[in-house]
Formats: structure tokens, C-alpha cells, sequence
């Protein structure tokens, strides 16, 4: 059963991704984006993490992405031209790109001998209470720090965004 | 084979990473390119609990976290450039916005 849900949303995930590397509508890349997101989402749940699966859907699917397209569908961005300077792209992009994942496959096999065996359900760690306890204790600085960036942020998208730049 | 091993969640991850990493190169239009970098964000999270899997520790959980706020974050002040750029260029292809090239 594990083996069929890691094949099934591994699938959707790569498809997701390569869809959105071909599509030319950005509308139809923010989608496939969210493909990717939700299968990832199933892939962690997986993995024993249930809380960062749940934080997946709710901050990435849901509000970073609903801010892309909001984004999209307020410029109202059409299809991209393409133009045909990249040639380096079209003619070396694929190949490099075919060695880069079985330079990473093949390091990942030989470097890491004594890699567990995933099993849904057989170690359950990253339930809210436990990321809760160790995010209050010894991560509490970066905690508030990430605060402070998010006000930051929230600070800076205000001002760049606002009517007049100048 | 019953269960899946881990290794297959590493190089699924690698093969997103790759996957961003060639949208980013390969895109004209800043939305995509900016959704190719949220794509190797993603990927690098799946490593990430995947590792803290594999040491039975929920480090990789937290470190996951905070990739996923500042994610976020990135992801507010980015839209808010590119809203500025079309502003003041109205273009979103990335080879009409070139007033640093040299």
C-alpha cells in the first residue's frame, strides 16, 4: 500500500512539475504548481510528518499560491513569447538536465548505505504537540526571529506596492 | 517489495530540484521563473523530512517550517516587485527588463 501511494503521488508530483516548466500560460503553471504541492503534501503525511503536511496545504496550496494567482489574474498576464535567443537552453538544457538527476540519483544510492525503510505509521514524530514543544524550547530564538521577518515582510510589500514608487 | 525506501523520497526530491532549476534557467516570463523557485523550495522540504525520517528527530520538521515561512515571506515581497515592475515597464518578460545591463 505504501509502495502504490508513493508511486501514484511521486507520479503527480513529477508530472505536476514538468507541466509546469512547459506550460506556457502562467495560469496553467500555478496550477500544475499546486499539484505539486497537495502530492508533496500526501508524501509527507508518509513520511510521519503531519503537521508540516497540514502546514503545506494551508501556506503553501492555499495562501501563497491564491496570491500568485491573484497576482497573475490582476496583470492579466498572457501566454509568453518565446524568444529564440536561448539556444544554449534549447540545445544543452535537456541532457544537462537528464545528468544532473542520475549524477544526484547515483550519489544518493552509493552515498547513503543505511537508509531506513519507509512504513506509514511506524514512527509518527511530527504531530503539532511534539514541533510545538521543541519550537518553544530550543528553537525559540528563530522562532522569533521568523517572526520579525514576517513583519518585515508584510512591511516591505506594503511599501513596494503602494500607488506612487517615487 | 512491501515498503518503500527511503531513498526513492531523496532522488524524487532531487528530480523536483532538478526540474525548478530548469524552469528558472529556462523561463521568459517572472511569474513562472518566481513559481520555478517556490517548485526547489518544495523540493528541499521533501528532503528535509525525509532526512529527519531517516534520524528518527523532528529537526528536519522544524528547519521544514521555517523554509515554509520564509517561503511566505519571499513570496509577498517578490509579488509586490513584480507588481511594481509591470508598473512602471508593463512588460513581465525578463529580457525586456535590462536597465543594468551593461
Amino acid at each position: 500500500m505504501d509502495t502504490v501511494l508513493f508511486i501514484i503521488f511521486a507520479t503527480i508530483a513529477v508530472v505536476s512539475a514538468v507541466s509546469l516548466v512547459l506550460q506556457k500560460h502562467p495560469i496553467a503553471s500555478a496550477l500544475s504548481l499546486i499539484g505539486v504541492m497537495g502530492s508533496l503534501a500526501v508524501l509527507y503525511l508518509l513520511l510521519g510528518a503531519e503537521f508540516i503536511a497540514m502546514a503545506q496545504m494551508f501556506v503553501y496550496a492555499g495562501a501563497v499560491m491564491v496570491l500568485f494567482i491573484f497576482v497573475i489574474m490582476l496583470l492579466n498576464a498572457g501566454s509568453e513569447k518565446s524568444s529564440g535567443k536561448s539556444w544554449f537552453a534549447q540545445i544543452a538544457g535537456l541532457p544537462l538536465l537528464i545528468v544532473f538527476a542520475v549524477v544526484m540519483g547515483f550519489v544518493i544510492k552509493r552515498g547513503f548505505t543505511d537508509l531506513r525503510v519507509v512504513e506509514f505509521g511506524s514512527w509518527v514524530g511530527g504531530t503539532a504537540e511534539h514541533i510545538g514543544q521543541l519550537l518553544f524550547t530550543r528553537y525559540l530564538l528563530p522562532f522569533e526571529v521568523v517572526s520579525i521577518l514576517i513583519l518585515i515582510a508584510i512591511l516591505g510589500a506594503v511599501v513596494l506596492a503602494r500607488k506612487e514608487i517615487d | 517489495m512491501p515498503h518503500v525506501p527511503l531513498s526513492w523520497y531523496l532522488i524524487l526530491s532531487a528530480i523536483l530540484f532538478a526540474l525548478g532549476a530548469a524552469g528558472f534557467v529556462y523561463r521568459k516570463s517572472v511569474i513562472t521563473v518566481f513559481m520555478s523557485i517556490e517548485l526547489m523550495l518544495n523540493a528541499v522540504n521533501l528532503s528535509f523530512v525525509a532526512f529527519s525520517y531517516q534520524l528518527h528527530r523532528i529537526d528536519g520538521h522544524i528547519y521544514s517550517f521555517f523554509v515554509m515561512v520564509v517561503a511566505a515571506a519571499e513570496a509577498a515581497v517578490g509579488l509586490a516587485i513584480i507588481l511594481t515592475i509591470f508598473k512602471n515597464r508593463g512588460t513581465l518578460q525578463i529580457d525586456e527588463v535590462d536597465s543594468m545591463k551593461l
